[in-house]
């Protein structure tokens, strides 16, 4: 044998490799349980919301239904509710609700809503999670037989199409997120409008144009640094720049608009998209960083001029890159909370924002609203708003991801 | 860059350096690259090859660190002269890359863009079936001009780099290594290809093949780095008395393969 080998041979060689696969198993254990611990958080926070949001409800109806009515309440139609509504509501009340919405133009259910939030005077009891609806549904029942013999119990689901279209109101029963779905779209819209040309331009800026020297690393830097900087720091600069400084801009009072102050929704998409405005920058360098030298190359060699070569091959080539990191940047504003409250969301408001100077709310305030009531009604529908607000943050997210998909090149 | 007069060369290098940072890559290069022929340059990896090639159509002005001293003298006129537009020099000196680089877009569109943005008034249709005809392409591709020139193979994907220079009408094709990439049989079609070139075009090809340059140039440069590992051009000459009767030592011993 060789004198010169310092490796260990058989027996021993062995018993080291076997020393080396228990460390490897250990850390691959370790590894999942990381794993592991990640998926179970995650499904926590699922199973809490979609627990809140369904489950049985106990309510009475203070004023017997057969005293306004005897149809049975499943087939009043449209024309009958609105008879009963016009005849037994105060005239005074019925012109107001036909003032906010001509009571003609709504519909069936929005009408039977009234009809049970007005006359009826539906009266929530007690509510239950959907863990304890499904386990004890029996003693639900039993219970609520003995503690308001008046009362009916039936599973409800908070999230409900009655739940998309409705507005705001003090009733939790019969509040909506509409105004506040509204509310966030116009948001994400104006952000985007304002922050994917300007992240764009500047991102091609700094990729195609800017020399590579102290200055721009600096920049860099500082862009890099902002991507981080906590949301209620955007959301001090857009309360002291959009909300006073600009008033005049963001009111819309020099176009006109003579009812409203900063406190817009126009100033806080303009927020929302100064806080999503370094991640797109981020994000469109990456997708502009993807476009191959050898393609701005070829450009190049049959003559053409820088912005040539940009306009015809750099931005058609990362611009789906560009897109996907915008919106994933926009599902960020989505769930953004702070700045709005900082800029001066409303909390209660049942009015539909219908332009940039619109007040607004959005779908984070509502459900930071309505956790804080103490009626648990409100905690339920807090809890259907955010199924809600998931499922559109998916949406946005699956976007994305077919975008890129769609749209990936190969060089 | 006014044509009044015939040139015998077709470019002239005088005491061409070019340097990246502080480093000079290329040193002290005096060429004359004759009209309507192909000239070699060859020589071992990181001698410079590439740079002092991409020199010519100052496709280094991209490169933020480099600069050039000396000059590049096309019909007498300093191509790194103060009136000089680089894009004009583009324009007129067409570059082929080692490694095929179609638009991400149609044939016909790889063809037609650069027409386009410099401007061209003619039929399109005709410039395009021309290129791809001058390039040995057209029988392959004429049914699917439409089609993406990523389905084409490497080779086909070289020669339509090739036609898409051609589109722009220059007056001389830098090639860098353009076969490199490529099997045997694509690497012949090219080098038939520049043969036909050779009428209407003054061709400059770099190749780290000995046996290419030897087959198709008419003159060869051999450039060699120094002590301080800055590339240089150490001889020039016709090909035949490159590879038979070399002047200098290490030409002799690279062309033979004597050399690392
Ligand atoms: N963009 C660049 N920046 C700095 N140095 C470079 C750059 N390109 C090439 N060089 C250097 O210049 C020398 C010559 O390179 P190159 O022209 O690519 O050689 P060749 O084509 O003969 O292999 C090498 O030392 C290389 O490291
Ligand atoms: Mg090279």
């Amino acid at each position: 044998m060789n004198t010169n080998n310092h490796y260990p041979q058989d027996e021993s060689f062995r018993a080291s490799l076997n020393t080396r696969y228990r460390t490897a198993n250990i850390w691959q254990a370790i590894f999942m349980s990381a794993l592991l611990v990640a998926l179970i958080s995650l499904m926590a926070l699922i199973y809490t919301v979609i627990d809140g949001a369904f489950g049985y409800v106990a309510f009475e109806y203070k004023k017997d239904p057969a005293t306004f009515t005897s149809t049975p309440l499943e087939k009043l139609s449209k024309e009958e509710l609105l008879t009963i509504l016009k005849s037994k509501l105060s005239s005074g009340a019925y012109k107001k609700l036909d003032g906010e919405q001509p009571m003609q133009a709504r519909s069936q259910a929005d009408l039977y809503s009234l009809f049970l939030e007005r006359l009826v005077q539906l009266d929530t009891k007690q509510i239950w999670s959907m863990t304890d609806s499904i386990l004890h549904g029996a003693e639900i029942k039993a219970e609520t037989a003995k503690k308001y013999p008046k009362a009916k119990v039936e599973f409800r689901s908070w999230v409900s199409p009655q739940f998309l279209s409705s507005p705001m109101s003090s009733k939790a029963e019969f509040a909506g997120v509409r105004t506040a779905i509204l509310g966030s779209l116009w948001l994400v819209g104006i952000a985007l409008l304002f922050a994917l040309p300007i992240g764009t331009g500047a991102a091609v800026y700094l990729q195609e144009y800017a020399p590579k020297n102290w200055f721009t690393n600096i920049i860099q830097m500082n862009i890099n640094n902002l991507a981080g900087v906590p949301s209620i720091v955007y959301g001090m600069l857009g309360l002291a720049i959009f909300v006073r400084v600009l008033e005049p801009l963001t009111s819309g009072s020099i176009f006109g608009v003579t009812d409203s102050n900063g406190r817009t929704v126009f100033s806080a998409g303009l927020t929302m998209g100064v806080l999503v405005l370094p991640l797109i920058i981020i994000n469109a360098q990456e997708a502009i960083k993807a476009v191959p030298d050898s393609l701005r190359q070829a450009a190049y060699g049959v003559g053409a001029t820088k912005w040539q070569t940009v306009w015809y091959h750099v931005l058609p080539n990362s611009i789906a890159g560009i897109l996907t990191g915008s919106i994933l940047a926009l599902s960020r504003a989505l769930g953004e909370t702070a700045p709005l409250i900082i800029v001066g969301a409303s909390t209660f408001i049942s009015v539909d924002p219908s332009g940039p100077f619109s007040k607004f709310t959005a779908l984070p305030i509502q459900i930071y609203q309505w956790t804080t009531r103490a009626q648990p009604e409100f905690h339920a529908i807090a809890a259907g708003a955010i199924l809600i607000l998931m499922v559109l943050l998916l949406t946005l997210n699956a976007t994305a991801i077919l975008l890129r998909n769609r749209f990936q090149r190969k060089y | 860059m006014q044509n009044n007069q015939t040139p015998e060369y077709a470019i002239e290098t005088k005491d061409l350096s070019i340097h990246y940072g502080s480093f000079v890559a290329v040193s002290n290069v005096n060429i004359k690259v004759e009209r309507l022929k192909i000239t070699a340059i060859i020589g071992p990896s990181g001698c410079g090859k590439s740079t002092l090639l991409r020199a010519f159509n100052r496709m280094n002005d991209f490169v933020p660190s480099s600069h050039v001293t000396g000059e590049i003298l096309l019909h007498g006129q300093n191509l790194y002269g103060k009136n000089v537009d680089p894009v004009q020099v583009r324009r007129k000196i067409g570059m082929v890359f080692q490694k095929p680089n179609p638009f991400p877009k149609s044939i016909y569109e790889n063809i037609s863009w650069g027409a386009k943005i410099n401007g061209f008034k003619g039929n399109m249709d005709d410039l395009v079936e021309q290129s791809l005809r001058s390039a040995a392409l057209w029988d392959e591709v004429k049914d699917k001009l439409k089609k993406s020139a990523y389905e084409l193979s490497g080779g086909q994907q070289q020669r339509l780099c090739i036609a898409r220079t051609i589109a722009i009408q220059p007056d001389i094709i830098l090639m860098d290594e353009p076969a490199s990439a490529l099997d045997p049989i694509s690497t012949l079609r090219i080098e038939e290809l520049m043969q036909e070139l050779k009428k209407n075009y003054t061709i400059i090809i770099v190749t780290h093949n000995m046996q290419q340059a030897a087959r198709v140039s008419d003159y060869t440069a051999m450039m060699m780095i120094d002590d301080k590992r800055s590339g240089g051009v150490i001889e020039f000459d016709d090909t035949k008395k490159i590879f038979t009767r070399p002047k200098d030592k290490r030409t002799e011993d690279y062309v033979t393969g004597r050399f690392g």
